[in-house]
């Protein structure tokens, strides 16, 4: 067999003359300095590769080295509180290495090799086993128990077992005999190709929501742990603070950050934050459930295409050990604009504005890999996406956002003029929308109140007539509407600045409990139903407005605190108190 | 030894093929002789066996399939830096552009740099004081921040990127540089910056890379390359704080673009290439500070939005990239407010963590919520007003037109040498605000309201 050495280079793209023994996406390094790079394309002319790194320097004639496995990705204990590249290098291994900028060509393992784990073995001798069966268990940060699990492939009898004990990943644990005889080791690590799936039992639907602390979110427009969301905006609508605001507070147990072709600095600020912000409910830094990947913009191009699958593919194998992972994904456009330079260099016909034609499918893959699970071991855990989409020139009707809307089913419209005004979260509350809402009814009725999702309409019906009767403003002034409208525009104004905006700067109102939403719904709710018994009475709306209720209730966010539901009673007296003097 | 290749075989563009090439490496750079004895750069950007296809910076004009002899360099573009850069003129490739002779290197870097890791940065927290209301309340700019002005042709661009430079770095002595890199604008533009920079006795601190709108085309494309390597030199090898004023990015973009259709690239937005926005990103994420080093590196680049539209590919990937944007109004503008910031759709995104208590005062971001807030009522109210006559307006809809007139005059607008402290604008805002109802200002919570609301 002859061996491959480098024909053509051109940007990302390599090229081997004549025909290879290379597989299709299988991993290869190229050049001396082992860059790594993937088989993209095939033909009895030439092979061609993406290369994750800088080309520049590549010579041809310099030979590319085959690893005979696709792109994979190391599994492990070790990876929460990590932050790595594209390609799972972890971002501090490099720091070590080549100092505060990336070189080129370095070779980091995944998880420490030295690093021992206090492992509790949950096997015996003579037991049988599966993929995906728990063999043992250590705890990987002071939050969250890591569970080795069997890999896919290996079924038999367990005939060696360590006993408990400190071991590092490459130490055997276990040895399972299968049927033919032949003796597989098990250790705490194994690598899983980054753009297969990993299996599970079965999916099953999900009913309960994903809590979020964030009231547009988990009143208005909920997602389901185990859904697919997308939050498109222009930019400056604050797509990074709202993914900011959902991997703080969100109440998966692990949180994926991707950040995919953004900026630097938010990395560092999430690494930074989230090693500072404690976990309301474990007590521990955030950073303790966490995963972050890292392909900033200014990093190759074409790990950015892989960035995605590494961090999906971590989330499921926190889902294979029983636990609800979140993925948040800034931004999937920059992964698509990724596909689109690769599919350029390699001259592929293009559809829509250049994209690929096959970004659809490949967004469709994506987002699938979202559910909720009964996974091979029996447990059940749920993935759940939260993708960013930065739309060209702010126009949601380009393909990556047409594109992401088919395949999500929650769907989070940032707003350009909200955020110019500084209503954050700017989630537009006439274009945004939640499929999701049928599904998660009954957990809102046993779990919160069994009025809540007819608040919750009431609430958007409110929203909707504001939303007309503006129209009409616009033309002519509020001056002209009858008091019964300008009631309506007034409990907006509340509902819109008192209840949907959010302040995460502000220590009690960045995370509100779901109780505590639906005390203020209702609370607004109850104002307004006493206000129309006055305003039937022909009472002029001014009387009400004298009474300075209509301010209390937008800052009811920040006067209430999260743990004194009882104020809400309070408030209630005065609204009582308030009308009552009108009436009478 | 040096081999001289006698022949072209194709010549595109700004592209030219040599077949024949024994061992040449990806990007490195070559040297063109012409048979009149001039000498042209060039850089290899594809290989396919001995073909080699070379972008020639000055363009190909003038040149034939045989009167020109090609020698490759064996090595990426390099620049050459050592401190005395300060002060000196260069020219688009980095070549000294004024009669000082060639720079003594200390050391070359190779100009397309090396992303920072993450992990490495230091995230940017101090504030810089630049002494412009709009800027320093509304879109504050913090040291390691990339904030563009995004602005349009006639516009007062120029003057506001002098003001800044001028106010926010002379109150800080010793340890800072201005590097200035000009892709594509008017010999007339460069001699402002330049006697400006005199006058405000900096010019020994200012390094220039000029790459004016007669100068060849694809030079431009590695200008602001050479101009972030010697930031980068100048910030984390002698530790200087560097303010890197780039201007004209749209002319740079431009330039990306035709080389890009002269390789027949398949075109995505309006023509510009698809990977646009890696490039940008490549220039743009050179901004920042490292942990355990001194200087920092702060962006200013210009751009001017064709035809005012933000959504144009220039301005809509640079703010996708870039952390905020100071977007300069036409209406301001026309009606003689300097600077015309159009403060609602300017924007600061690490002003959160640089402002408050312990950075500028503990009302700032309240204060700049409000603000803007108030003032987008303005516009709602104007547009009322243009439907049915200000007359017919109710009482607080024209105090809120009110409240923009004056905003506008007095808070946006200011003197070229104007030099307002934090404090004074942080209180000129509350001056303002004060004369709205207290009930109006439902983005401040009351203690701060108590403090600072006067009436």
């Amino acid at each position: 067999m002859h061996e491959n050495r480098i024909y053509g280079i051109n940007g990302p793209v390599v090229t081997v003359k004549g025909r290879t023994s290379l597989e299709m996406m299988e991993m290869v390094y190229v050049g001396e300095s082992r860059l790594v790079g993937e088989v993209i394309g095939i033909t009895d002319e030439a092979t061609t590769i993406q290369v994750y790194e800088e080309t520049g320097g590549l010579r041809p004639g310099e030979p590319v080295f085959s690893t005979g496995s696709p792109m994979c990705v190391t599994l492990g204990p070790g990876l929460l509180t990590n932050i790595f590249d594209g390609i799972e290098r972890p971002l501090r291994d490099i720091e070590a290495v080549s100092g505060p900028f990336i070189g080129r060509g370095i070779d980091v393992p995944a998880v420490s090799k030295d690093k021992k784990w206090n492992v509790t073995v949950k096997v015996s001798a003579g037991d049988t086993v599966s993929p995906g069966y728990i063999f043992a268990e250590c705890p990987e940060t002071a939050a969250i128990t890591h569970k080795a699990m069997v890999p896919a492939g290996i079924s038999g009898t367990v005939t060696k077992c360590a006993s408990d004990g400190e071991y590092t990943v490459e130490d055997t644990i276990a040895e399972v005999t299968d049927e033919k005889g032949k003796v597989h080791p098990l250790t705490l690590m194994q690598r899983w190709p980054i753009r297969n799936p990993r299996p599970v039992a079965k999916r099953i639907p999900s009913d309960k929501p994903l809590i979020t602390g964030q009231r547009i979110i988990d009143t208005v427009f909920p997602v389901a742990k185990g859904g697919a969301a997308a939050i498109p905006g222009g930019f400056g609508t604050g797509k990074t603070m709202t993914q900011h605001q959902l991997a703080k507070w969100c109440d998966a147990d692990i949180i994926i950050y991707v950040g995919c072709g953004e900026r630097g600095n938010e990395m560092t600020q999430v690494l930074t934050e989230f090693s500072e912000i404690v976990d309301p409910k474990s007590g521990n830094p955030l950073l303790d459930r966490t995963v972050l990947i890292a392909n900033t913009s200014n990093m190759p191009v074409a790990a950015r295409e892989a960035s995605i699958y590494t961090g999906i593919t971590l989330a499921e194998y926190y889902r294979d050990m029983g636990y609800h992972t979140a993925l948040m994904a800034d931004s999937t456009s920059r992964w698509a604009e990724a596909l689109r330079e690769i599919s350029g260099r390699l001259e592929e016909m293009p559809a829509d504005e250049g994209f690929p034609a096959y970004l659809p499918s490949r967004l469709s893959e994506f987002y699938e890999r979202s559910g909720y699970f009964e996974n091979l071991n029996g447990s059940e855990g749920s993935v759940t996406l939260i993708g960013a989409v930065s739309p060209q020139g702010s126009d949601f009707s380009e393909p990556v956002t047409q594109n992401t809307k088919r395949f999500t089913r929650c769907f989070w419209a940032l707003d350009k003029s909200l955020a110019y005004a500084r209503h954050y979260p700017a989630i537009n509350w006439n274009n945004s929308y939640s499929e999701y809402l049928g599904d998660l009814a009954d957990w809102y009725r046993d779990n919160v109140d069994k009025n809540f999702i007819k608040y919750r309409e009431e609430l958007c019906a409110l929203l909707a007539e504001e939303s007309n009767l503006m129209e009409i403003v616009k033309l002519i002034g509020s001056d002209v509407l009858p008091d019964d409208q300008k009631l309506i525009i007034e409990i907006a104004r509340v509902i819109r600045v008192g209840f949907l905006q959010q302040n995460a700067f502000h220590k009690d109102d960045t995370f509100v409990p779901i109780e505590k939403q639906f005390k203020m719904m209702e609370i607004i709710l109850y104002f307004y139903h006493r206000c129309q018994e006055v305003i039937v009475r022909q009472i002029p709306i001014s009387k009400l407005t004298a009474t300075g209720i209509f301010d209390k209730l937008v800052k009811m966010k920040y006067n209430i605190p999260n743990d004194s539901p009882e104020m809400f009673d309070r408030l209630k007296k005065e609204i009582d108190d308030g009308v009552n003097a009108i009436l009478h | 030894m040096i081999i001289q290749h006698l022949k072209l075989s194709q010549i595109n563009g700004s592209l030219a093929v040599i077949d024949g090439v024994e061992n040449p490496s990806y990007e490195e750079m070559a040297v063109l002789h012409l048979d009149d004895g001039t000498t042209r750069t060039g850089r290899v950007v594809k290989i396919e066996g001995n073909r080699v296809t070379l972008q020639v910076f000055e363009g190909t004009r003038g040149i034939a399939m045989d009167n020109v002899k090609t020698s490759l360099l064996g090595e990426g573009m390099k620049l050459s830096l050592s401190p005395e850069i300060l002060g000196r003129v260069f020219d688009g490739l980095g070549r000294p552009a004024d009669s000082l002779g060639e720079v003594f290197p200390t050391v070359r870097r190779d100009v397309n740099g090396s992303p920072i890791n993450p992990v490495s940065r230091e995230y940017p927290r101090n504030f810089i004081q630049t002494g412009i209301s709009s800027i320093d309340a509304l879109a504050t700019l913090i040291r390691g921040q990339k904030l563009p002005i995004f602005s349009g042709s006639g516009m007062k661009h120029n003057e506001l990127a002098v003001q800044i430079v001028r106010q926010s770095t002379l109150a800080d002595s010793e340890d800072f540089a201005i590097v200035f890199a000009a892709m594509g604008v008017k010999n007339d533009v460069a001699q402002y910056f330049r006697s400006s920079f005199t006058a405000a006795n900096v010019m020994n601190r200012v390094v220039m890379f000029l790459n004016l709108a007669n100068d060849p085309i694809i030079e431009r494309i590695m200008t602001p390359k050479c101009a972030l390597t010697a930031a980068e030199y100048l910030a984390f090898d002698l530790g200087k704080h560097v303010l890197v004023v780039m201007t004209d990015m749209t002319s740079y973009a431009e330039a990306v673009r035709e080389y890009s259709s002269s390789r027949g690239e398949i075109p995505s937005r309006k023509g510009f290439p698809g990977y646009l926005y890696s490039d940008l990103a490549a220039l743009y994420e050179r901004a920042g500070m490292i942990k355990g080093k001194k200087g920092s590196v702060t962006q200013i680049p210009i751009l001017t939005m064709p035809n005012d539209d933000i959504t144009h590919p220039v301005p809509d990937l640079t703010g996708y990239i870039t952390e905020g944007q100071i977007v300069l109004s036409r209406g301001l503008d026309s009606a003689g407010v300097y600077p015309p910031v159009g403060v609602l759709e300017s924007l600061s995104r690490l002003m959160k963590d640089g402002i408050g208590e312990g950075y500028t005062r503990e009302d700032h971001q309240p204060l700049a919520n409000q603000l803007l807030a108030t003032y987008a009522k303005v516009q709602d109210a104007k547009a009322l007003a243009s439907v049915i006559g200000e007359d017919e307006l109710s009482p607080s809809d024209k105090l809120l037109l009110d409240f923009g007139k004056k905003f506008e005059s007095k808070f946006i607008n200011q003197d070229f040498y104007e030099n307002r402290t934090i404090t004074q604008t942080l209180d000129l805002g509350w001056e303002l605000l004060s004369m709205l109802p207290r009930s109006e200002l439902d983005r401040v919570d009351d203690a701060i309201l108590d403090k600072y609301y006067k009436n």
